[in-house]
C-alpha cells in the first residue's frame, strides 16, 4: 500500500476543468443540424380511460414534422403524468403550441395516490408471506423490555439535474443515440428489440451525464418515442428530454415504507426479538419489501409482515442503495426507541448487538466504526438521555448504520501502447461524476510506472470494449480491475519486446518511474519511450484487453462495506425547525484508489441523505390525483447552508486495503435518515414517526398528533 | 431551505429593494407615479407603440463583449436563446422556474436566472456567460482545486454565481459564502467543495481586473 505512487493519491478529477469551465458537453446540450425538438402531452389524471384523441390540428401546424400517439383511444391511464402523445417540431415553442392543440377526452376513474394509511388500500394491497424466525411470541412474553413504535419514510424523487431523455436519430435500420444514461454498453440491446433493428446497428455515445442516482439504467420509454418521431420525420435527429414537471412525476422515485416495529429484549440492552408490520408503494408496480431487520439481521426471534400497495403513480426506479434507506430508517429508529425505553445509551445498544451484523464486513468492523464515529461526534461529551433536555432550542445526537455489497461489475478494458510511448485506455463505460475516469487512469499509470498525464482515456462510446452499468456501487471495482488486467497484459507484451535490449527475460522486468528495468538491477534500464520504440513496425502497436468477471474478481475487488453515521442536530421546539450542526460519517470501502474523490462521494451521499431527511417528499393530492410539487420550489433540495458541518472519515487501513476495491456510491447514502431521525427524537424527547423531519412533522409529534 | 431570497440578502445595500423605500415613495408628492422608484420604472418602460412579436423578431444580444444576432419569439427566455439558438450550452436548463440556479448568468453585473429573463429584455445589456470566463479563470480553477464538481451539471451556474457574488463581495467570510451562494442547488452534493472554492477564488481574484 505504501509503495504506490499514483493509486491511493488524491489527484484532482481529470474532467474537473471541462466541467468547471462549462465546456463539458452533455447529450442535452447537443444541437445537431436539422435537429427537431420533442414535447410531450401527458395525462392530468391519475386513473382514466382515453375515449378519443385528435392530433389533426397539431399535425397541420407549420414546423411540426412528426406526431406520435403513445396512448391511443381505449388506453387506460394508470398514473398521473402518463405520456399520451409527443410532437417533434423545428423549435420547442412550435412543439409546445402544437401539443396544446391536441384534443383528448378522458373518462376519469377512481384512483389511489396516498399509501401511508393502510386502511385505505383495500384491494390494492397485497400481503407478502409472513416470515418467522425462532419464537417471537414467547420471546416477547419473556422479555424484560418491550418497545413499540411507528415509523415512515415517504417516496422521494431522484431529482437528477439533467432530465431523462436523449438525442436520437433513426434512419432505415441505423440508429444513432446520445442518451443520458448510466449504462452506455447496455443501451443498444435494450432498445433494439422495441425498434426491431439489429442491436449492432445502434450506436451510442455519451461523454457526460448530469446525474443518475439509479434512475437511468434503461433507455426509458422516451428513447423509443424519440426514435419513432425521428423515423416519422424522415430520419431527422430528435431531441427528447422530459421537462421538469414531467421528470418529477414519472422519471422514477424511491419507494415508501411505513411500519409498526416492536423490539423486545433484556434490561442490559440485548435485543432478542424484532417484529415488523410494514407496507409501502413504488407506484403502479407496487412496493418492494425492504430487508428487515436491517444489517443486524441475525436477531434470533423475528416476525416480518409486509403489504405491497399499488397506487396510481408512475413506477419507482432504483434509488441510491435501493430499499436500504427505508430498512435502515425503520430498524435504527426502532433500536433507538428500545434504548430509550430501557434507559440505555443507544450507542451501547448498537455495540452490544453488533454480533447480529453479517460476517462480511463483520461485527468487529461495525464496533470499530461505531466507536470511531462516536469519537468524531464527541458522543460521550454531547449525548444526553431524552429526559434531560430543556429549553426552547434543544440539541440531540442520533445513530444510523450502513451496509452495502458493492464489488466489481463485469467489464473489459483495452490498453494500447504506441511506439512513441503514448498510451490509450478505452472502455464503453460512463462517469456519473463519481470519478470513474480518474480512477481508471490512476490504475493504468500506476501499473505502467507512468504519470497520469501520459494516459489518454476514452469512454462513453458503445463501439469500445464493453463496460458495465454504473449501479450497485460496482463501477470502481469493475473498471479498476479490468484496467489493471488490460494494462498488465499490454505491459507483458512490452516486456517481451524490450527484454532482449536489457539482456534479461521478460519476467525479470518491471516498470517504475518512467523506465523499464531489470528487477534488482536498477542500472539495467531504459526509458519508457525507448522501450516502446522496440515495438516491431510490422505490429504497429501493442493492444491488449483485460476483463473483470464479477463472479471471480481474483482479489482485486470484493463486496461488503459497512459504515456508521451520527447526526448532531438542534431543534426549535416552537417552530419545529431542525438544524444540522454536524454530521459524522465513518465509511469503509476497501482499497481506496483516490481518497479525494472518495471523500467527495461520501459528502455527496450524505448531503443527498440530509436533503431527504429534512425536506423531501413527493406530495400527491387525493382529491385530484395530481402531484402537487412537480417542481424545485416545493420539492425542496438542501442548499449550501442547510447541511451543517460534515466530518468524513474514510476507513483507509491496511486490513481494508487488502479487501480490494469495493465501491462507494451507495454505502454512505444509507443511514442518514436514521441518524437524523434519531437525533431529533433524542433532542425533543418524542419520536417523530415520519421522514422528512419537517417543521410540520416535528410539531405534530410534539403535540401528540398523528401526521 | 435556501432560496432566491438568500442571494437578495447578499446584494449590496444600494441595490437592495427596500419595502420602506417603496412605501415611502407611495405617499409623497402629487401621486405615486410622480416619485421615486415607480417614476424611474415608468421612464425605463418602452413606449406603448413599440410591440414585439408574437412571431420571431431579430434581436442582438451583447454576450461576453460580442454582439450576437439571432431571431427569436419574444417568449423565448435568455436561457433558451443561449442554449438552443446560439449553442452556448454552459448555462443549463434544470427547473426552468427560477428555483435552482443552474441557468445563472451575469446581466449588467448582476447574477440572474436566465430562465427568468426574456431574450428580448436582455438586449442592450452586458451578458456574461461561463463561455466568456476563459479556460484558466480563477473561479473555475478554484472549483477544480476543491473538487467542487461531480456530475458537473450545476457547476456552470455555481461558477457564474460565485463570480457574480465575489464581484460584489470580494472579502467574504464563510457565513457570507453560505448566504451568497444559496441560490444554487446541487444534487450530487458538492457544497463542501464549493464553500472552499469560493473562498479560494476570493483570494485569487483580489486586485485582479474583472475577467
Amino acid at each position: 500500500m505504501e509503495s504506490r505512487k499514483v493509486m491511493g493519491k488524491p489527484f484532482k478529477r481529470l474532467d474537473g476543468p471541462l466541467k468547471s469551465t462549462g465546456r463539458a458537453k452533455y447529450t442535452s446540450d447537443l444541437n445537431l443540424k436539422g435537429m427537431l425538438f420533442a414535447v410531450y402531452l401527458t395525462s392530468p389524471y391519475a386513473h382514466a380511460r382515453i375515449t378519443s384523441i385528435d392530433t389533426s390540428a397539431a399535425e397541420k401546424t407549420p414546423g411540426v414534422k412528426s406526431v406520435y400517439v403513445i396512448s391511443p383511444a381505449g388506453t387506460e391511464i394508470q398514473w398521473f403524468g402518463r405520456e399520451v402523445a409527443a410532437v417533434a417540431a423545428t423549435s420547442e415553442e412550435i412543439a409546445r403550441d402544437a401539443v396544446r392543440k391536441i384534443k383528448v377526452d378522458y373518462e376519469v376513474m377512481p384512483h389511489l395516490v396516498k399509501e401511508a394509511d393502510l386502511s385505505k388500500a383495500g384491494s390494492k394491497g397485497k400481503a407478502a408471506g409472513e416470515k418467522i424466525v425462532g419464537d417471537p411470541d414467547k420471546a416477547i412474553q419473556e422479555a424484560e423490555v418491550v418497545s413499540e413504535g411507528t415509523y415512515g419514510i415517504p417516496m422521494a424523487d431522484h431529482v437528477c439535474l439533467e432530465p431523462h431523455g436523449c438525442v436520437i436519430q433513426w434512419q432505415g435500420d441505423q440508429v444513432q443515440a446520445w442518451p443520458s444514461t448510466q449504462f452506455v454498453t447496455g443501451w443498444a440491446g435494450s432498445i433494439a428489440p422495441n425498434l426491431k433493428v439489429p442491436a449492432a446497428n445502434v450506436k451510442v455515445k455519451m461523454d457526460y451525464i448530469g446525474g443518475g442516482f439509479g434512475s437511468k439504467f434503461s433507455p426509458g420509454a422516451w428513447a423509443e418515442v424519440g426514435a419513432i418521431l425521428s423515423q416519422k420525420a424522415g430520419g431527422a435527429p430528435v431531441k427528447i428530454y422530459l421537462d421538469r414537471a414531467t421528470e418529477m412525476a414519472i422519471a422514477g422515485h424511491r419507494p415508501s415504507d411505513y411500519g409498526k416495529i416492536k423490539i423486545a429484549g433484556k434490561k442490559d440492552g440485548t435485543i432478542t426479538t424484532f417484529q415488523a408490520d410494514s407496507w409501502g408503494s413504488g407506484g403502479f408496480p407496487g412496493g418492494p419489501q425492504p430487508p428487515l431487520p436491517y444489517c443486524y439481521a441475525n436477531i434470533p426471534n423475528q416476525r416480518i409482515n409486509f403489504v405491497s400497495i399499488v397506487t396510481n403513480q408512475a413506477g419507482s426506479q432504483a434509488w441510491r442503495a435501493p430499499n436500504n434507506q427505508q430498512a435502515s430508517y425503520l430498524t435504527c429508529s426502532a433500536f433507538e426507541d428500545f434504548a430509550a425505553k430501557a434507559n440505555l445509551d443507544p450507542l451501547d445498544v448498537f455495540l452490544k448487538n453488533a454480533d447480529y451484523a453479517p460476517a462480511r464486513p463483520g461485527p468487529d468492523h461495525y464496533r470499530w466504526q461505531l466507536q470511531k464515529a462516536a469519537e468524531l461526534a464527541e458522543w460521550k461529551k454531547l449525548w444526553k438521555p431524552r429526559d434531560q433536555k430543556s429549553g426552547t432550542v434543544r440539541r440531540g445526537l442520533g445513530l444510523g448504520i450502513n451496509l452495502w455489497q458493492g464489488g466489481g461489475h463485469s467489464c473489459t478494458a483495452r490498453t494500447t501502447i504506441h511506439p512513441d510511448g503514448s498510451v490509450l485506455l478505452e472502455m464503453a463505460t460512463q462517469d456519473l461524476g463519481t470519478g470513474t475516469r480518474t480512477v481508471m487512469v490512476q490504475v493504468a499509470a500506476e501499473t505502467l510506472g507512468l504519470q497520469i498525464g501520459q494516459i489518454k482515456l476514452v469512454i462513453g462510446d458503445n463501439s469500445l470494449p464493453p463496460g458495465g452499468a454504473s449501479g450497485g456501487s460496482t463501477t470502481v471495482g469493475g473498471v479498476s480491475s479490468a484496467t489493471r488486467k488490460s494494462t498488465m497484459n499490454a505491459l507483458a507484451k512490452l516486456f517481451e519486446v524490450a527484454a532482449p535490449s536489457l539482456g534479461a527475460q521478460p519476467d525479470e522486468l518491471e516498470a517504475v518511474d518512467g523506465h523499464i528495468r531489470v528487477k534488482g538491477s536498477p542500472n539495467k534500464s531504459m526509458t519508457w519511450v525507448a522501450a516502446c520504440k522496440k515495438i516491431p513496425p510490422g505490429e504497429g502497436k501493442i493492444s491488449e484487453t483485460g476483463a473483470n468477471d464479477q463472479r471471480n474478481p481474483m482479489g482485486l475487488n470484493s463486496a461488503g462495506a459497512g459504515g456508521a453515521q451520527i447526526a448532531d442536530v438542534t431543534v426549535d421546539m416552537e417552530t419545529g425547525l431542525v438544524k444540522i450542526n454536524r454530521f459524522v460519517a465513518v465509511q469503509d470501502c476497501g482499497l481506496v484508489v483516490n481518497p479525494r474523490l472518495a471523500e467527495s462521494q461520501i459528502y455527496g451521499a450524505i448531503i443527498m441523505g440530509i436533503s431527504t431527511a429534512l425536506y423531501e417528499e413527493r406530495i400527491f393530492d387525493e382529491q385530484t390525483g395530481r402531484m402537487l410539487n412537480q417542481d424545485m420550489e416545493f420539492y425542496k433540495l438542501a442548499g449550501i447552508k442547510d447541511i451543517g458541518d460534515i466530518v468524513v472519515h474514510v476507513d483507509i487501513r491496511p486490513e481494508n486495503d487488502k479487501r480490494g476495491v469495493i465501491g462507494l456510491g451507495e454505502p454512505p447514502a444509507v443511514g442518514i435518515c436514521a441518524a437524523v431521525g434519531n437525533a431529533v427524537a433524542n433532542a425533543i424527547g418524542v419520536r417523530v414517526p415520519n421522514i422528512p423531519m419537517s417543521p410540520m412533522n416535528v410539531l405534530n409529534a410534539l403535540e401528540g398528533r398523528n401526521a | 431551505m435556501s432560496s432566491k431570497k438568500d442571494s437578495e440578502l447578499a446584494k449590496p445595500a444600494k441595490t437592495r429593494f427596500s419595502r420602506r423605500g417603496f412605501l415611502g415613495g407611495m405617499g409623497v408628492g402629487t401621486g405615486a407615479l410622480g416619485t421615486g422608484l415607480l417614476e424611474r420604472e415608468g421612464e425605463a418602460a418602452p413606449a406603448p407603440a413599440n410591440v414585439s412579436g408574437p412571431g420571431a423578431v431579430p434581436i442582438t444580444l451583447n454576450i461576453n463583449g460580442k454582439p450576437m444576432k439571432l431571431t427569436v419569439e419574444p417568449r423565448v427566455t435568455l436561457l433558451d436563446a443561449l442554449r438552443n439558438h446560439l449553442d452556448l450550452t454552459g448555462a443549463k436548463r434544470v427547473c426552468d422556474r427560477g428555483a435552482c440556479g443552474a441557468c445563472t448568468v451575469i446581466l449588467n453585473g448582476k447574477t440572474v436566472y436566465s430562465c427568468d429573463v426574456l431574450a428580448i429584455d436582455a438586449q442592450g445589456k452586458d451578458i456574461q456567460t461561463i463561455e466568456g470566463l476563459g479556460a484558466n479563470n480563477p473561479v473555475s480553477a478554484a472549483f477544480f482545486n476543491h473538487d467542487a464538481q461531480q456530475c458537473g451539471y450545476c457547476t456552470p451556474g455555481f461558477v457564474m454565481a460565485c463570480k457574480g457574488f465575489l464581484d460584489h463581495h470580494p472579502n467574504p467570510t464563510m457565513e457570507d459564502v453560505k448566504h451568497g451562494l444559496g441560490g444554487n442547488l446541487c444534487r450530487c452534493g458538492t457544497y463542501m467543495g464549493v464553500r472552499q472554492a469560493v473562498l479560494e477564488a476570493s483570494k485569487n481574484m483580489k486586485g485582479a481586473k474583472n475577467g
